[in-house]
């Protein structure tokens, strides 16, 4: 089932906006066609491989690369001393800031390795069992070190401290020592002892989750040619072809003119590719060499070196009136971000209450380095962790309450004018709308069985909005192209050609969408945040609208009569002077015939910063099923509610909402990154990191709530990152509602679940 | 070492390669034979992306050697579309937005084409175990699944 309720401020009689049109890079997708990162190849190249360190913690005392040099077909070989010394240094990305010098860091190891699969060298040959053989031939002398992987070990203060220059930041009293501990943020409101004596009922809970990886089938891959005169040129799978190249030139020390960048095909991201691993490193070895580079990481290389988001801690106490109204809440939330500070703590704690109106709350966040792989981002960074805590608790209190979990939220909801958790005035936001199409929704009153639950929990996302280009192109036979720097990750292509034709009044059909390299548009922000349909397709349509403009003055000039007696009408210029007698119509494809007595080509770009991009709020329904003998759970239904704003291609939309639900089932049932005592990945493969497949799942039902962003020309909200919010604690409030126990631990895993079915038994 | 000169069949057409004893069908596929529409997702048989049909029967190609091909009919993803025109199992992919990025489709429309030759008649739980061995990030799988029955529902009606 998939139903779109429209809302407030949808626009009426939209003809190509809101409908299902086959996509545009379609029928590359369905035939192996489309160039992915590692389709691409060029004349020469050579095959780089990478070094990883084998130990969690490690000082790198020396580097012997000779022998690996003296083997015939190694053409080059880096290690950490070849790329400069950056200093600290904030980088405003897409969905998160970047410190320059610990990217390098990580990109390659300098004094350190700092978890099981740092790169600390890397080698290109003319084959890759040559590579093979050189990277054997590589001798590294380590001084192995203490390491630290749990979230809270990483916290005490006699644990082995990962950055020696790190003093943890946010608190009143600066530390006089260094420790693990980024940063301290806080938020609060009211007074949270007061809003505890006037509850009439208290939960607490602590709970815990683990790394877990974005999953993307596709491995980081690239080519790097790097020309004898400095300029060069990138192909790669990325989620920002602008951000490889920034990152690129700051590694490297170079011109960002020097630099093109042309993006691939992009086999999935959801955040992990919003930074970068292979290109700085390809690209060394290309200046060393002479040659271009091809790297791809294998699978297990992505485990170890890539992603994941935070293993983390969350406590959460709240209380509430015996009428359910909340009267406080505190939220304690401690997250690792790998090798280097960084963690999506912030935003897990902006995130934490954004769903509900309370007078007194504090929340605290911790960001914790690790001896594991520097976190990045994963869609909704840092919000399904957060939330797994507060909407398990909320399930609590509606427990303890006798209360409906959705009345519950009801009560104490957002709605518009009230001020978020985390700072802004809410509007046009339909939260409880969202809330309102679960209750009315088939699933939430069907009968259950035996060892059977039914959970609810919400979510929240910002969705950003940011700096996009775009540029509208009218061929001379009037079709057009629409050109921007976004790469499609998930149908983007569709939702650009779907704007620009209802912008211009053409059939979409008309209209071909292409992404650019970073030579051939203008600047735009990765494809990140759930922004590119909101801010790209903003700067897609206020083209268009100038193409539109540009086309009224062309047919007055021909109609010889003042432009305002021009209208732009289905696609083609109708004169509305009533002293022209009857004269036809001037379509998109005869203004474009004559564009040379007008003026020229037909052509408009548009760069923006676009704000106001809608927040949004998904709320999620899922049965479970129990097997009392395995501990298994089984999904049995799954129903997930979101306000979308518009959805521009509604079937994109609901896949977004499907793909985020799959991914939350797979990081409350299965996922997990497990470590030995030596701090090294166990599971880095798909066999023993086990994400969902078709047969874990049921059909996922999306409904999809029309609240409209005034902000966007058809009111879009993002889209993509909300969905992944609930399902952690949707699940799990399914099986506390089946076996009668909260299981605050995830992954919920049939031996935790087997273990306190037992316990319950005996 | 010597590279053994191997003959096969693919998508219809003979073809002849040199293999080195440790490439992979997945490998002479792609850089002997200039297919990259079969993917290497992990390189060890979990996710499906390689697939393609030998013989009639589906494999991952990162698992099979590439000299194991010799006088074997090989079938890839550039073979699916006929004479210009989809095979209703792509056709039914792109109506029913059953993929995102697009990296594991040209294995899912492989081990689809699979089933449906085996089972023109899946149910939905067939459909989904069938497909177990394809790993897709973006779709949480009810669009593909969607696309298959349908496509096998277009097929048993083009075959009466």
């Amino acid at each position: 089932m998939s139903d779109v309720l429209d809302g407030p401020g949808v626009q009426p009689d939209l003809k190509v906006v809101g409908t299902r049109p086959i996509r545009p890079d379609g029928a590359d997708k369905v035939t192996g066609r489309a160039a992915f990162g590692a389709d691409f190849n060029m004349p020469g190249q050579l095959v780089g491989k990478i070094l990883r360190s084998p130990h969690a913690h490690a000082k790198i005392v020396s580097i012997d690369t000779r022998k690996a040099r003296a083997l015939p077909g190694v053409k080059a070989v880096v290690t950490g001393a070849d790329f400069p010394n950056l200093a600290s240094e904030m980088h405003e990305g897409g969905e998160a800031a970047s410190n320059l010098r610990d990217l390098a860091m990580n990109v390659i190891a300098r004094d350190k390795a700092l978890y099981d699969g740092h790169a600390v060298a890397a080698v290109a040959a003319t084959s890759s069992a040559i590579a093979d053989e050189a990277l054997r031939l590589i001798t590294v002398t380590y001084e192995v070190l203490p390491h630290v992987i749990d979230v809270e070990a990483a916290m005490s203060p006699d644990a082995p401290v990962l950055h020696a220059h790190l003093f943890t930041e946010g608190l009143e009293v600066r530390p006089t020592s260094a420790s693990n501990v980024a940063r301290r943020n806080q938020i609060t409101r009211g007074d949270l002892a007061e809003g505890f004596a006037a509850a009439d009922v208290i939960v607490e809970g602590r709970y815990t989750t683990q790394a877990v990886h974005q999953g993307y089938i596709e491995p980081h891959a690239c080519v790097a040619a790097w020309v004898e005169d400095g300029q060069c040129d990138v192909w790669s799978s990325s989620q920002g072809q602008f951000m490889v190249r920034t990152y690129c030139a700051k590694i490297l020390g170079l011109e960002i003119s020097d630099i093109r960048v042309t993006p691939a095909e992009i086999g999935g991201g959801f955040g992990g590719k919003t930074t970068v691993y292979l290109e700085p490193l390809a690209l060394a070895l290309s200046r060393q060499s002479g040659h271009p580079v091809k790297m791809v990481m294998t699978r297990e290389e992505v485990f170890r070196a890539t992603g994941p988001t935070s293993g983390a801690v969350i406590l959460v106490k709240l209380g509430a009136k015996v009428d359910g109204t909340m009267t406080a809440a505190e939220v304690e939330l401690k997250y690792q971000a790998g090798a280097f500070p960084g963690s999506p703590v912030g935003a897990g704690s902006m995130t934490a209450l954004a769903c509900y109106d309370i007078p007194n709350f504090l929340i605290t966040g911790w960001d914790v380095v690790t001896n594991s792989p520097k976190v990045a981002a994963y869609r909704a960074p840092g919000a399904p962790i957060a939330a797994f805590g507060v909407e398990s608790a909320v399930d609590d209190l509606a427990r303890k309450l006798g209360m409906d979990p959705l009345a519950l939220r009801e009560r104490n909801g957002v709605r518009n004018g009230v001020k978020a958790a985390y700072g802004p005035t809410f509007q046009n936001i339909g939260y409880l709308e969202t809330l309102a199409a679960i209750k009315d929704c088939p699933q939430y009153s069907l009968p259950l069985g035996p060892n059977q639950g039914r959970g609810v929990a919400a979510g929240f996302w910002f969705n950003v909005g940011g700096e996009s280009t775009a540029a509208v192109h009218v061929n001379e036979d009037g079709s057009v192209v629409v050109v921007t720097g976004n790469p499609d990750i998930g149908g983007s292509r569709a939702a650009m050609a779907m704007m620009a034709a209802e912008t211009l009044g053409v059939p979409m059909q008309r209209v071909r969408p292409r992404i650019a390299d970073t030579a051939s548009i203008g600047f735009s922000m990765l494809t990140g945040g759930s922004r590119t349909t909101f801010a790209t397709g903003m700067a897609v349509v206020q083209a268009a609208e100038k193409v539109v403009a540009d086309l009224k003055r062309r047919a007055a000039l021909l109609w010889e009569v003042p432009a305002d007696k021009v209208e732009w009408r289905n696609g083609a210029a109708v004169c509305l002077d009533p002293a022209k007698a009857d004269p036809k119509p001037m379509t998109l494809e005869i203004l474009a015939g004559q564009s040379a007595r007008t003026g020229g080509p037909i052509s408009a770009q548009v760069s923006l910063n676009a704000q106001g991009a809608g927040p949004g709020f998904g709320v999620h329904v899922c049965d479970v099923e129990i097997d009392p003998e395995t501990g298994h759970v089984t999904v049995l239904r799954y129903t997930a509610a979101q306000d979308v704003g518009k959805a521009i291609h509604p079937s994109y939309v609901e896949g977004q909402v499907q793909g985020g639900v799959a991914q939350g089932v797979g990081w409350a049932l299965n996922e997990e990154y497990i470590f030995d005592s030596d701090g090294r990945m166990e599971n880095a493969g798909f066999l023993d990191y086990r994400v969902p497949v078709a047969s874990d799942l049921p059909m996922i039902d999306t409904i999809l709530v029309e609240v409209a962003n005034p902000r966007h020309p058809f009111g879009a909200k993002g889209v993509g990152e909300v969905p992944i919010v609930p399902p952690l604690a949707a699940v799990a409030n399914a099986i506390r509602s089946a076996i009668g126990v909260r299981m605050a631990d995830l992954p919920l895993s049939p031996p935790k679940i087997r273990a306190v079915m037992d316990a319950r038994a005996s | 070492m010597s590279k053994p000169h191997i003959s096969a069949i693919v998508n219809g057409d003979p073809v002849e390669f040199l293999a080195d004893p440790g490439m992979t069908l997945l490998d002479a596929l792609r850089d002997e034979l200039s297919l990259t529409g079969s993917k290497e997702g992990c390189g060890s048989g979990d996710c499906g992306a390689c697939s393609v049909i030998v013989d009639g029967r589906l494999v991952c190609s990162c698992l099979m050697l590439a000299a194991e091909a010799e006088g074997r009919r090989v079938d890839t993803i550039e073979g699916l579309a006929q004479g210009g025109r989809l095979h209703p199992l792509q056709q039914k992919f792109l109506e029913h937005a059953a993929l995102q990025c697009g990296f594991c489709t040209p294995g899912l429309l492989m081990a689809a084409k699979a089933l449906l030759d085996a089972n023109p008649d899946p149910t939905e739980t067939e459909a989904r175990y069938w497909l177990a061995g394809n790993l897709c990030r973006c779709t949480g799988y009810d669009k593909v699944i969607r696309a298959v029955m349908d496509a096998a529902a277009e097929l048993r009606q083009v075959k009466v």
